[in-house]
């Protein structure tokens, strides 16, 4: 058996990745949730804001360190598994990532400290300060690793020299032609994450006797927040789109399962791409529609994969699908929302047990969608690491041999299996417990009035 | 390179990394020492150990971050050609701070589970030192290299050095958590890091002779930047000074010099051993094949990633500084963790 250190290496960094970017579609989303409770205390001093805020406050905690650890894997793949590929982009993109770490890894890192441990170490402000410090410490990294991916897809800015790409223009790299679109599209993404986990949190509280009336004000809130980011989003996906017609035809096209070029295209609905022979071998097509979603016109043209040499193409079966499944939960996300909203205005939306229900059972919604769209832009993005100037069979560290990454995908399978069973069991558990009873202890008027392991004590 | 602008920043990423590259080995140093002597400290007393480090460790893991993508930014073809050639401790020290990390907030909150979490505290922090001392040790020894990539083999690293060196790094951020116990706790559980912090100093020492003499034996030209004229007489305040802060930090603990003093002495001799190796290494990036200036990126990166940080790194070491002071004082044991 020949092990192939450039599939493996695929596959290890779709492992480490996939699960990594689970935790920052959720914290991301907290962390300004978090930021709001806790200014809702602030200024109204009403407990209720801070019991739930301490609630979600401990669930992050979790998911933030999980997040943290396996981000700390993410920048050193980049040379253990694909140093060809660090040599030849790090002029342009690795100040990306250092940024990230500059203006957003220690920004979160720190406040979170005081965040979790320093509620009665620090003046009622400071706290909510380090709230606010940590939510935009999520969004500032946001903004840059999907600066530094969205150049990986729509390369600009820059110039070739033997292979290597130097920068030209750092405002024409950072903000490249996807970024700004994959921006929104993925932060929109991360806050519905959020969104949907708080509302089927907060419908399971309500019908907890010990936390009725803190469920309701989660679910009230989560159901205001997706009345406009579910909608959001479906305008900011399609604009995405746009933007890869224009930008990344092949992708589009293997999204659409779409072999020739067409014009009008139809909107294939369902079909089983087959790569081999360039067609599809079961179709169900909608006339016209291809043309209206992706151009906006009765009578657009929509390019077709034949257009690209067959070494070209992106392979076709995962984009499809995985498109097909995003844009599914995003219809169910819609109804949820529009469902919550009428049961509502009409009254008993807290009596509504199946609803509720139904908001439990759509909670981990975000993360399959997170990872759906995820798959599409990635292995949309192939066989290029640099769309269309890197090959990814030309980026892995020429030094491994298939064994040794085996072995070390083996190790990163094996711990993850052990971290997230364990970190959703934790987190589980917190949910069932719901926050604690008790209220706020008295306000601190100078810097740490009490040695700060009773704090930490009762943080937890 | 790209040719040079008017000004060469590489002396200033330099030092920016090379001062970076300390503040991880120092901070997240003794948070991982405290990891390690936590699976030998008296039970009931773990609890306050993990909770001394428990509000900084995650900045102080970020200094490690700040290391790779700052190598990768500046020097990209050192990036390049060093972490491949050290694929299995870098998977090694990854996966170990994974355990470590999440232990912090796995511990308390699965009763039935924690016996697990806190040797894959221990476990973990003792794993993560030996495979950064290992990194150190392989490219001190240097790597085979062709054609601006690595040649050799995955396993090329594991040599008798880089084992010693791994060791040898265990033991330094032993004595930096040592040190920091030392610092913030009273009574018992102070005596007995006091203790600890002896016996990781004799092995921090015994460590410092044994790579201070290992290395000039095994390469002539750090024999020779060392022990020619007039080297010897402008270097020997480095071995001096190590030795006269090696005998403070054995004072320190019987008591001399209060709780701090051997916290200041380990990061001394962190210090002094950091210098003796960037001496010896002196210009060099990769060892034998590439200078610093042949490693480094274009000048427009440079400056680009120049500009904000010269912003950033000031305040970040204000509001860590800051976080250090909301938190200092010394843990009280009495009132534990549930």
């Amino acid at each position: 058996m020949s092990l192939d250190p450039v599939f493996l290496s695929r596959l290890q960094w779709a492992w480490v990745i996939g699960w990594h970017i689970l935790l920052p579609a959720f914290t991301v989303g907290l962390a300004s949730y978090i930021a709001v409770l806790e200014g809702l205390f602030f200024f109204t001093g009403n407990n209720i804001w801070f019991r739930i805020s301490r609630f979600w406050t401990r669930i992050f905690s979790v998911a933030f360190a999980m997040g943290v650890v396996t981000g700390i894997i993410m920048p050193f793949q980049f040379g253990t598994n694909w140093s060809r590929f660090s040599d030849a982009a790090a002029n342009v993109i690795s100040p990306m990532l250092a940024y990230e770490d500059l203006m957003a890894f220690f920004l979160e890192a720190t406040f979170l400290g005081v965040l979790l441990f320093g509620r009665g170490l620090v003046p009622r402000w400071a706290h909510f300060l380090a709230a606010c410090m940590v939510a935009a410490g999520t969004l500032m990294s946001s903004f840059w690793i999907l600066s530094a991916n969205s150049w990986m897809q729509t390369p600009s800015g820059f110039v070739e020299l033997d292979g290597r790409f130097f920068p030209e223009n750092w405002m024409a790299i950072v903000f490249n032609p996807s970024f700004p679109y994959r921006l929104a599209h993925n932060v929109t993404a991360f806050y519905l994450t959020t969104g949907f986990v708080v509302l089927g949190v907060g419908a399971y509280l309500v019908q907890c006797d010990h936390a009725r009336e803190e469920g309701r004000r989660i679910v009230l809130m989560a159901l205001s927040l997706l009345a406009i980011f579910v909608p959001l989003q479906f305008l900011l996906g399609d604009l995405h789109g746009l933007n890869t017609r224009e930008y990344q035809p092949a992708k589009l096209a293997a999204m659409e399962g779409r072999w020739d070029t067409a014009s009008p295209a139809p909107l294939t609905l369902f079909a089983i791409p087959n790569q081999k022979e360039a067609h599809n071998d079961y179709n169900v097509d909608v006339p016209y529609l291809g043309s209206l979603i992706l151009t906006h016109s009765l009578t657009g043209a929509v390019r077709g994969l034949k257009d690209w040499p067959a070494d070209e193409r992106p392979p076709v079966w995962p984009v499809f699908f995985a498109f097909r499944i995003m844009v599914g939960i995003a219809f169910i996300m819609l109804g949820v929302v529009m469902l919550g909203w009428f049961l509502r205005l009409r009254g008993g939306l807290f009596e509504t047990r199946w609803f509720l229900r139904l908001c439990q059972w759509t909670a981990p919604a975000g993360f399959f969608a997170v990872l759906a769209g995820w798959t599409v832009t990635e292995v949309g993005r192939q066989p290029w690491t640099v769309y269309g100037m890197l090959r990814t069979a030309d980026s892995v560290s020429p030094s491994l041999r298939g064994a040794d990454v085996m072995g070390s995908l083996l190790l990163y399978m094996v711990v993850y299996l052990i971290l997230y069973p364990v970190g959703v069991a934790v987190m589980a558990v917190m949910v069932r417990n719901g926050p604690a009873r008790d209220e706020m202890p008295p306000p601190i008027a100078g810097q740490q009035s009490r040695p700060p392991i009773a704090t930490v004590t009762e943080s937890k | 390179m790209m040719g040079g602008g008017l000004l060469d920043l590489v002396p200033i990423w330099t030092a920016i990394i090379a001062i970076g590259v300390f503040l991880y080995v120092l901070l997240d140093g003794f948070d991982l020492g405290v990891g390690m002597l936590y699976g030998l400290a008296p039970k009931d007393d773990r609890a306050t150990i993990m909770n001394s480090i428990a509000p900084v460790w995650d900045g102080n893991e970020t200094w490690l971050i700040l290391g790779g993508v700052a190598l990768l930014a500046v020097f990209p073809l050192a990036f390049a050609i060093i972490i491949p050639a050290v694929y299995f401790p870098i998977l090694l020290m990854l996966l170990a701070l994974v355990f470590r990390g999440v232990a912090f907030e796995f511990r308390f909150r699965q009763p039935w589970l924690s016996r697990f979490w806190s040797r894959g505290f221990c476990v973990g922090s003792g794993l993560a030192a030996f495979a950064q001392g290992a990194v150190l040790g392989s490219i001190i020894q240097g790597f085979t290299v062709q054609n601006r990539v690595f040649a050799g083999t995955s396993w090329d690293w594991l040599t008798p050095f880089s084992v010693t060196t791994g060791v040898a790094l265990m033991l330094g951020y032993g004595l930096l958590g040592a040190g920091w116990l030392v610092i913030k706790t009273e009574g018992a559980l102070q005596a007995w890091a006091r203790r600890m912090g002896r016996v990781c100093l004799i092995g921090v020492v015994v460590a410092i002779l044994a790579v201070s003499v290992w290395t000039p034996l095994a390469d002539t030209a750090v024999a020779r930047r060392w022990l020619a004229m007039p080297n010897i007489i402008y270097l020997a305040p480095i071995p001096l000074l190590t030795a006269v802060l090696a005998y403070a930090a054995w004072r320190s603990l019987d008591g001399w010099g209060g709780d701090s003093a051997l916290f200041f002495a380990a990061m001394g001799l962190f210090l002094l051993s950091y210098l003796g190796i960037a001496i010896s290494l002196w210009p060099m990036i990769v060892p034998y094949h590439y200078t610093l200036w042949q490693a480094a990126s274009s000048a427009g990166t440079q400056a680009f990633l120049l500009v904000g940080t010269l912003v950033l790194l000031p305040i970040i070491l204000m509001y860590t500084g800051w976080s250090y002071w909301v938190f200092r004082g010394k843990m009280r044991g009495d009132i534990g963790y549930h």
